[in-house]
């Protein structure tokens, strides 16, 4: 749920990165925080344990700029991936404008996203959101790993309804702002449409 | 339910302003702040610029919707007041009208029963703006005259954002 003041012209929208556990959600996010301008960046919060697993969620405040006089501004959550925190994820996708699903691409970690994505879709649907209606974007992340699979199977496997996808490695930042403005994107023609 | 969104115009804005400036005063407060239960920042006032406020917003809305979680596997609707006390500062938090949440920060310059005596009566106004301004951008929507800043939005305009 955007939140669109005049008083102050700013519009705010959530985007959520979602996937399952070490899929490379939290890393997103540090390649983000550490590769924007100080001053369109807010602080990055992460509510983790103490070997660094996301406990609650992950959050960061970009600003990007104006459109047509009103300031933009978007806030990032990742969630908790492993699958016993299921309650908190819930919260966490309360009043999301996007989603973006980060996927790992080794073989050993399909069963993983696709259970990842089945949740996703139910825990949406439990807030009243459809997925199908959502400004939706697939990341295949961990592509430089030598486990991992074609991204014609990833394909197959995860983006049954044909949403945007991106290859990316999220450590070294390749398709990770890509990424970021594609559901960006998605986000601001959604409100536009909406109107 | 799609996907609503939340709007202020400045009528309310300058409404609510001036009612939590009142209660800041009244409550003896050093800091209020009305978050949307998404996160969103509406309005702050007092020592805001002491501090990061946007952070502020997105944990207190994290924490109520935690324990709102918790409210609900007890069979509770909600927890409707939240207090942090610490050393010197303390956090009033409570949910307004269902919807928005309002945080008090104090000192032991007041009390906990001066914030939430003035919090109540608060929050009752609060409730009343807020119900105006929910029924005010329905209107608007219905009748197509929301002037709406992205109706004209080009892709170009979204591409300048990310040079």
């Amino acid at each position: 749920m955007s939140f669109i003041n005049y008083a102050s012209r700013e519009i705010n929208c959530k985007i959520v990165y979602y996937g399952p556990g070490l899929c490379g959600k939290t890393t997103n996010l540090q390649f983000i925080y550490q590769n924007t301008a100080p001053d369109a960046r807010g602080k990055m919060i992460s509510l983790a344990t103490e070997t660094e697993r996301t406990l609650f969620f992950d959050f960061l405040p970009l600003s990007l700029g104006e459109v047509r006089g009103f300031k933009t501004r978007f806030h990032l959550y990742t969630v908790p991936g492993q699958i016993f925190y299921d309650a908190s994820r819930k919260l966490i996708l309360k009043g999301v404008d996007g989603v973006v699903f980060v996927a790992d691409s080794q073989e050993e970690r399909i069963d993983a996203n696709i259970e990842s994505y089945e949740n996703l879709r139910i825990n949406l649907k439990e807030q009243g959101y459809d997925l199908d209606k959502l400004p939706f974007i697939i990341q295949y992340n961990k592509r430089d790993l030598p486990g991992a699979m074609s991204v014609v199977e990833l394909h197959r496997e995860l983006n049954i309804t044909d949403v945007p996808e991106f290859e990316a490695c999220a450590a070294t930042g390749e398709g990770v702002f890509e990424t970021l403005k594609a559901v960006a994107k998605l986000i601001l023609l959604d409100l536009k449409k909406g109107k | 339910m799609s996907n609503p969104t939340m709007v202020m115009y400045e009528e309310e804005f300058q409404e609510v302003n001036d009612l939590i400036e009142r209660l800041l005063k009244e409550a003896n407060a050093k800091m209020i702040f009305l978050v949307d239960k998404n996160g969103q920042l509406i309005s702050g006032v007092g020592e805001t610029e002491r501090f990061d406020t946007t952070s502020l917003a997105s944990l207190t809305a994290g924490n109520i919707a935690a324990t709102g979680g918790l409210a609900k596997l007890i069979g509770e609707k909600e927890f409707s007041i939240l207090f942090h006390e610490g050393e010197k500062d303390n956090l009033h938090i409570s949910i307004v009208g269902g919807r928005v949440i309002l945080v008090v920060l104090f000192d032991a310059s007041s009390s906990l029963g001066l914030v939430r005596l003035r919090v109540k009566k608060a929050s009752e106004e609060l409730s009343s703006i807020f119900e105006k301004l929910m029924k005010k951008s329905e209107e608007r929507e219905k009748y197509g005259s929301s002037n709406f800043p992205f109706a004209e939005i080009t892709d170009e305009d979204i591409d300048n954002l990310f040079k």
